[in-house]
């Protein structure tokens, strides 16, 4: 019988002919990466081995609480450099050399093709845009991963989604995979992995297509891959590090389900508190915004800020609005500040702030007061995501942010 | 690990994310004693201050999605919970759970806030003897008993010896 795409990177990880759903593997790892916010507690496991990890494996991205936010944090960010220095490990992004993990995994060439790549971060999913197989893990299964270079994992079902046709006016790789949360809910794919397909999935840019994988684990999956093109070929070429293969499912692979979509019926989304499954079409809701949030590992790259500044060329942010900018790398960053986008946010009057995990998580910058509503480019809406338990996070792609910042009400970019 | 356990239940709706658990603004340490302190803080402000030792949750679907914080199951260790049960629960934190020895047990139960439950894990029953109800569960399956029972820390020394041999 044939094999999907996750299946086949588990046999080959694991040294299996074949695997097959719900059975568990011991497999070989590619890459271990861990965050300041998630690194400390894995250090600590770490040192009840006294074993040395595996350096070249191990990955160490300074991004959630740096430049440190307080005393506690800036410990935490220390842990890290002295886990670093104490095993050499030359893996080490530490701040003004990053920023987003997930962005650096990709951009530095860790991510590739057929990879098995697990991390201390549940938004890991995101490489499965290049063919990876990855995924989030704990901080403990970190430590041990990075001591062993193996983990255990159970083969998960895959669902197919195919998502064919043409896409409209400022639709992007966030409302597809929204539009798809929307219809299968936050636990439609838990313990599973995604593979998605169709013309228009094949039509996204790489970065669009990153935006859906790095979702997939709020739908509950366990990765979200997309079957790598030259797309991808073309972006790893003088980055990645090393060889890889790319891995592709059998044509008698077999799916647990298939879920197939108009591309025509998918408009700019936005999802509503408090979960990614809420979601309408950004032009039927009718709220005002406090803060306009661009960045994230899910749309912080450098297409999700050209989408944007267009929109703000020449515009500003309504008076009542803070708008607030950060590229999801200091390579962003750097292409943004060439390109004339900082200067167009600037102008705008939008705040921009070096490359780290921002106002996503509600524990650092861009906090939110009890009333505030945010629209935001990132992955999630929960209660007290963004700061205070009455606040609100309604989720959208850039363009919508944009729209939204300028206008001061969640607005579809078409009816600017 | 106790192969049997009677805890206060506490219960929670379905969705909840381990933001909901343990808020960003405290992963500034793995201490499970000083992270219980905000356990559910947002959305449960009288959970820190009363749980006792054993208590144990009840949640609907999908329990403990989002974010792969380890700081969550291990907080809810710090609070003194003896056993999550849930009828399906997010991967991640079901894969740290097992690891820092939080049992979870995969069952839709209706006991509400403050009913009592006995959770026999050998015999995979929940009995809440005041609402005269009972539940059967399946058993973990052995590997992630064996490491429910190990840990993860002794179950990669472990590894690693064999790797060394």
């Amino acid at each position: 019988m044939g094999m999907t795409i996750a299946e086949k990177i588990l046999a080959t990880h694991a040294g299996k002919e074949s695997v097959s759903p719900k059975e568990i593997v011991d497999a070989e790892l590619d890459y271990v990466m861990v965050n300041d916010v998630t690194g400390l507690p894995a250090f600590e496991v770490f040192e009840e081995f006294g074993a040395a990890p595996i350096r070249e494996k191990a990955v160490l991205i300074q991004d959630h609480y740096v430049p440190n936010k307080d005393v506690a944090s800036a410990e935490q960010a220390k842990s890290m450099r002295d886990f670093a220095k104490k095993y050499r490990i030359v893996n080490h992004f530490d701040v003004g050399r990053g920023g987003v993990c997930h962005q650096i995994m990709i951009e530095e060439g860790f991510a590739a093709p057929g990879r098995l790549i697990v991390g201390a971060d549940s938004h890991t999913c995101s490489y499965g845009a290049l063919g990876a197989l990855s995924t989030g893990i704990g901080s403990s299964e970190a430590a041990s991963a990075m001591a062993t270079g193996e983990l255990w994992f159970r083969v998960p079902e895959t669902q197919k989604f195919i998502v064919d046709g043409e896409l409209g006016n400022y639709v992007m790789g966030k409302d597809i995979i929204l539009h798809i949360i929307g219809d299968i809910g936050v636990s439609g794919s838990l313990y599973r992995s995604m593979e998605f397909y169709g013309s228009a999935i094949v039509s996204l840019s790489l970065s669009d297509r990153i935006t859906i994988s790095n979702m997939a684990i709020e739908a509950g999956a366990k990765c979200g891959i997309i079957p790598p093109d030259e797309k991808v070929s073309t972006y790893l070429k003088d980055r990645v590090i090393g060889d890889y293969s790319p891995v592709y499912a059998d044509e008698d692979a077999e799916y647990e389900d298939t879920f197939e979509y108009d591309a025509a019926e998918i408009v700019p989304m936005v999802a509503k508190p408090h979960l990614p499954e809420n979601v309408v079409p950004a032009s039927e809701i009718d709220v005002t915004i406090d803060q306009a949030y661009l960045g994230s590992c899910t749309n912080g790259r450098i297409e999700d800020l050209r989408c944007a500044a267009e929109i703000l060329e020449g515009k500003k942010v309504h008076p009542d609005v803070r708008m607030i900018v950060v590229p999801a790398s200091k390579s962003v960053f750097e292409d943004a500040l060439r390109e004339g986008l900082i200067e167009t946010f600037m102008a705008a009057d939008a705040y921009v702030a070096g490359p780290t995990c921002g106002a996503c998580l509600g524990g650092y910058m861009g906090v939110l007061a009890g009333g505030e509503r945010c629209v935001s480019s990132t992955n999630r809406n929960f209660i007290g995501r963004m700061g205070h338990k009455d606040s609100e996070v309604y989720l959208a792609n850039p363009a919508v942010v944009a729209a939204s910042a300028i206008t001061g009400r969640i607005t579809d970019p078409n009816d600017l | 690990m106790e192969k049997n356990i009677r805890g206060r239940v506490w219960r929670f709706p379905e969705n909840v994310d381990t933001d909901q658990i343990i808020p960003a603004k405290y992963l500034v340490t793995g201490d499970p004693d000083e992270l219980a302190k905000h356990a559910f803080e947002l959305v449960r402000p009288d959970f820190a201050g009363n749980v006792r030792k054993g208590d144990v949750i009840v949640a609907e679907k999908n329990f403990g999605s989002g974010s792969s914080r380890e700081h969550a199951p291990r907080a809810l260790l710090g609070a003194g919970i003896s056993c999550v049960i849930a009828p399906s629960f997010a991967r991640i934190f079901y894969r740290n759970s097992i690891n820092i020895g939080l049992p979870l047990v995969e069952c839709e139960v209706d006991s509400g806030d403050g009913a009592v439950l006995d959770v026999d894990f050998e015999n995979g029953t929940i009995l809440d003897a005041e609402a005269g109800r009972e539940y059967t569960f399946p058993p973990l399956p052995d590997f992630l008993m064996k490491l429910l029972d190990v840990g993860l820390i002794e179950n990669t020394k472990r590894k690693l010896e064999r790797m060394k041999g």
